[in-house]
């Protein structure tokens, strides 16, 4: 690569007023700070508590599933006293409506881009902070009003009742479900407040990558983890703004008299007819827009991460670095006309279908090589099973599941009959649980010693990664045959219909591997308090990585490096015969 | 340590195939006895199992390529390094260009099915004495709409129209249309032993077309969210053979008074108002 390199002389200079502004007091320092580290700490630490709440959502549901109209355990007496202790079927549907939210936009989303995006990016690059710390600082601190309104929407009746997707009229309409009054409002303007953050963070996070790359580092030197960073923030920032529009205009709706979404004539619940002419199919297609992007906005950062990964526990270079980077930048594009596929019943023109099966079955082709890729980097390395491996495999083989079940949804015909199914609520597991989670798993255990200084307990990694991938699947794999013997999502009870009675048993046994995949998360909170004391001091580099992160110590102090970096070469230089003192080559040493 | 490892993730994939291969035995395959009840459903159910061939193929092939590379690299002597190479243009292209034409495959083999169920039925040779009723799901029912026997279906209610609710009648053994429509929020029909479904939109009249093969009755469901009471709108489909259907009709009409007029279904615009149809 021919990169011309700025003079030494030039690079100590622009390195000299790093170090100028250190933190202030506490409040400052740890609380309104404006340093990636400390905001994507936060962040790491927001999203584990609001996963374990979701969790608890999502066990919720299991219950239900499992034992219908039993009492629930431990909270059935404080929440429903009138009920004898039984879930309410308007508290059901608040349940899988805000475990989707929570986990979407409160878990998977922070936590990628703005944990692992705060801090790994700065790092990566050779930067000394984010280009807009302040804005940074608050794209934080814009999610804590949107957890307000989640929290606060649920204590109303019934809490937003119209699903993560909230389709109208049923979102729209306040006299269409208990949970859809002012609840409903609440929840849209916290999905706006989420918007603003994630906003700020990728114009950031774009900025910061384009400009603010140490000497040397060209794109193509860049490591995957911010490729996908990178591509995550040019995704946000182009789908994000379709989103928030739309949530605008449901609120306008809902609140203004305006009607986007509500055609004219509808008598709900023997409220008096509707006025208007809105399109509730107009909801779909923005929504989706944005919320289809948002799945790659959910895995890109994630199979970045495991790239790297992967290529440093195998101590060999990353197979196919430009198709990976391409890969990547194709499913971006891609991703942007495949919206439609949510939508092949949804009574949208048929044609439009087979156009959007074509484009579907074609970002499986990316996903496909990546795999490939991925195979490839273990193939002929030298691997050592440790809980940063373990789940960076497990993040592979979960997401060939993932992917692979989605061809039958991208075929239209077949998703006739699965639409809607829990042969959908398997696959998208298998994705945002088994390839993200995973991922996250791995990237917490992986860069655990750069946050903190000090390892993570290897024998509770390993005991935390082999519960949960047993429980996971245990979960989520019977769903794909609930979903072909036609059992519907979001059903309170799907008992009462006689062909799906046999499958009790089956939802039984999942909902027990459900509470004991929840348990297991025990383990992983334990471990990164445990470890925090009483790990092994980490050094600078303990996995013997190439990365730009390795180069300082850890933690890294305010400013991030303590020397000018020059970065000569690209990131995967693992085991190369012309370096052969160590099986490392560091991106920054000279030679 | 790294060898059991490796069998944990060779174990699994081989107990997801047992599971899925002994599932059907165990009824957890299709719903009913797994074996569709409409010949669109046959077909999409063939195109189903065409998938599943080429995504366990897919399946199996990365899962052994991943244990032998684990396998592999995980059992190292001491002195052996990793190879160092950084990717191979050839097997790129190979693992580009093969998937890409299955894939294209699959999508292109899919598309005459679904110009079948969904866009030559809006040709305007869609013949008019298929269509049987009109379907009008509310929270959390499904109300039907019939013309009197020899009439056509109007598109809006007149006074001759017969209502039902919660059971649809069909003659078995054709092909039959129905318009669907939905009075409040979004529902969708979902006839899962036909492998039939289509949301119901606010403000739209979707015309859906399906045959049953045998006469009997088929469970109807609601598939898309539509409040507290989704789970419980259920409802019945009901083929009889030609005769029977003819007689059921004529029957229906006897009750309703042939050729009298019910004093409130002129003021119906929907199919809405007919509280005392049933």
């Amino acid at each position: 690569m021919s990169t011309t390199y700025p003079a030494h002389g030039e690079i100590e200079e622009t390195h000299a007023h790093d170090h100028a502004h250190a933190p202030g007091n506490f409040l400052t320092k740890y609380i309104f700070s404006t340093d990636h580290k400390v905001i994507g700490l936060q962040f790491l630490f927001t999203t584990i508590v609001m996963l374990f709440i979701g969790g608890m959502l999502a066990l919720g549901i299991r219950w239900q599933l499992a034992y219908p109209w039993a009492k629930l355990p431990f909270f059935g007496e404080a929440l429903f006293a009138e009920q004898a202790g039984q879930m309410t079927p308007e508290f059901y549907t608040m349940l899988f409506t805000m475990h989707g939210t929570v986990m979407v936009f409160l878990v998977v989303i922070p936590i990628l881009a703005g944990a692992f995006g705060n801090y790994l990016i700065p790092l990566m690059i050779g930067a000394p902070d984010m280009a807009f710390p302040m804005l940074n600082m608050l794209s934080y601190w814009f999610m804590w009003p949107a957890i307000f309104c989640f929290g606060l929407s649920m204590y109303y009746e019934g809490g937003p009742a119209a699903g993560w997707t909230s389709y109208p009229t049923l979102s729209a309409l306040p006299q269409s479900a208990p949970g859809s009054g002012f609840a409903q409002s609440l929840w849209l303007i916290g999905i706006t407040f989420v918007g603003v953050s994630s906003m700020m963070g990728s114009i950031n996070y774009m900025t910061t990558i384009i400009n603010m790359r140490a000497p040397g580092m060209t794109l193509m030197r860049m490591p995957m983890t911010i490729w996908g960073m990178f591509i995550t923030a040019i995704l946000q920032a182009f789908a994000l703004p379709v989103l928030t529009a739309a949530g605008i205009m449901l609120i306008c709706d809902r609140m203004l008299g305006t009607c986007f979404f509500v055609p004219g004539g509808l008598i709900v619940n023997n409220a008096s007819p509707t006025l208007g002419s809105g399109q509730p199919l107009l909801w779909q297609h923005l929504f989706w827009f944005y919320s289809h992007p948002a799945v790659y906005i959910m895995l890109l950062p994630a199979m970045g991460m495991i790239s790297d990964i992967l290529a440093t526990m195998s101590r060999k270079p990353l197979f196919g670095y430009v198709p990976m980077v391409v890969s990547m930048l194709s499913i971006a594009g891609l991703g942007f006309i495949v919206w439609g596929h949510h939508m092949f019943i949804s009574g949208m023109n048929p044609i439009m279908g087979m156009a959007f099966m074509v484009s579907t079955v074609l970002i499986a082709l990316p996903s496909a090589i990546k795999t490939f890729n991925w195979l490839a980097t273990i193939w002929g390395g030298r691997i050592t099973f440790n809980t940063v491996t373990l789940n960076a495999v497990a993040f592979v083989t979960m997401f060939v599941v993932g992917g692979l079940s989605g061809i039958f949804m991208a075929a239209v015909p077949v998703d006739v009959q699965i639409h809607d199914t829990y042969f959908i609520v398997a696959h998208f597991h298998y994705v945002l649980f088994g390839a993200t989670l995973f991922g996250i798993f791995a990237a917490i255990t992986y860069w655990y010693p750069k946050m903190t200084g000090r390892m993570m307990n290897e024998r509770l990694g390993q005991t935390h990664f082999l519960l949960t991938f047993i429980t996971a699947n245990a979960t989520f794999f019977p769903m794909h045959l609930l979903g072909v013997a036609g059992m519907p999502r979001r059903y309170a009870d799907p008992y009462i219909h006689q062909y799906l009675e046999h499958l009790l048993p089956m939802n039984q046994f999942m909902t027990w591997f459900a509470i004991g995949m929840g348990l297991s998360q025990i383990l992983l909170a334990f471990n990164m308090v445990y470890s925090l004391f009483y790990g092994p001091k980490a050094g600078r580099n303990p996995w013997n990585a190439n990365t730009l992160e390795w180069e300082t110590p850890s933690p890294p102090p305010h400013g991030n490096f303590d020397r000018p970096l020059i970065v000569y070469r690209g990131p995967y230089e693992y085991s190369n015969p012309a370096h052969p003192e160590k099986d490392y080559w560091p991106q920054t040493e000279p030679g | 340590m790294s060898r059991l490892w490796c069998l944990f993730f060779m174990f699994w994939p081989i107990l997801a195939l047992y599971i899925c291969w002994v599932a059907p035995t165990l009824g957890w395959s299709f719903p009913g006895d797994g074996i569709s009840d409409s010949p669109i459903g046959k077909r999409i159910d063939h195109l189903f199992w065409l998938i599943m061939a080429i995504t366990t193929g897919v399946f199996v092939l990365t899962q052994i390529a991943m244990g032998y590379a684990l396998w592999t690299a995980s059992t190292k002597k001491e002195d052996q390094p990793a190879q160092h190479f950084h990717g191979s243009h050839t097997l790129e292209v190979i693992w580009t260009v093969i998937p890409g034409a299955l894939l294209l495959f699959i999508a292109f083999y899919q598309m005459e099915v679904w110009a079948d169920f969904r866009l030559k039925s809006h040709a305007p040779t869609a013949t008019p004495e298929t269509l049987i009723a009109e379907v009008t799901a509310r929270q959390f029912e499904w109300r039907i709409r019939y013309p009197q026997p020899g009439k056509e279906l109007s598109n809006v209610p007149v006074t001759t129209d017969m209502y039902d609710v919660n059971e649809l009648i069909v003659p078995a053994g054709t092909r039959v249309m129905i318009y669907l429509r939905t009075a409040d929020v979004q529902h969708s029909f979902f006839l899962p032993t036909l492998r039939i479904k289509q949301d119901a939109i606010p403000g739209k009249v979707i015309p859906i077309w399906f045959e049953v093969e045998e006469p009997g009755t088929y469970p109807l469901l609601c598939a898309e969210l539509c409040g507290w009471g989704h789970y419980k709108m259920g409802a019945k489909l009901t083929a009889l053979s030609q005769e029977d259907f003819a007689a059921r009709m004529k029957l229906m009409a006897e009750e309703y008074g042939v050729g009298t007029t019910p004093a409130d279904a002129g003021v119906a615009t929907n199919g809405l108002n007919e509280e005392g149809a049933n």
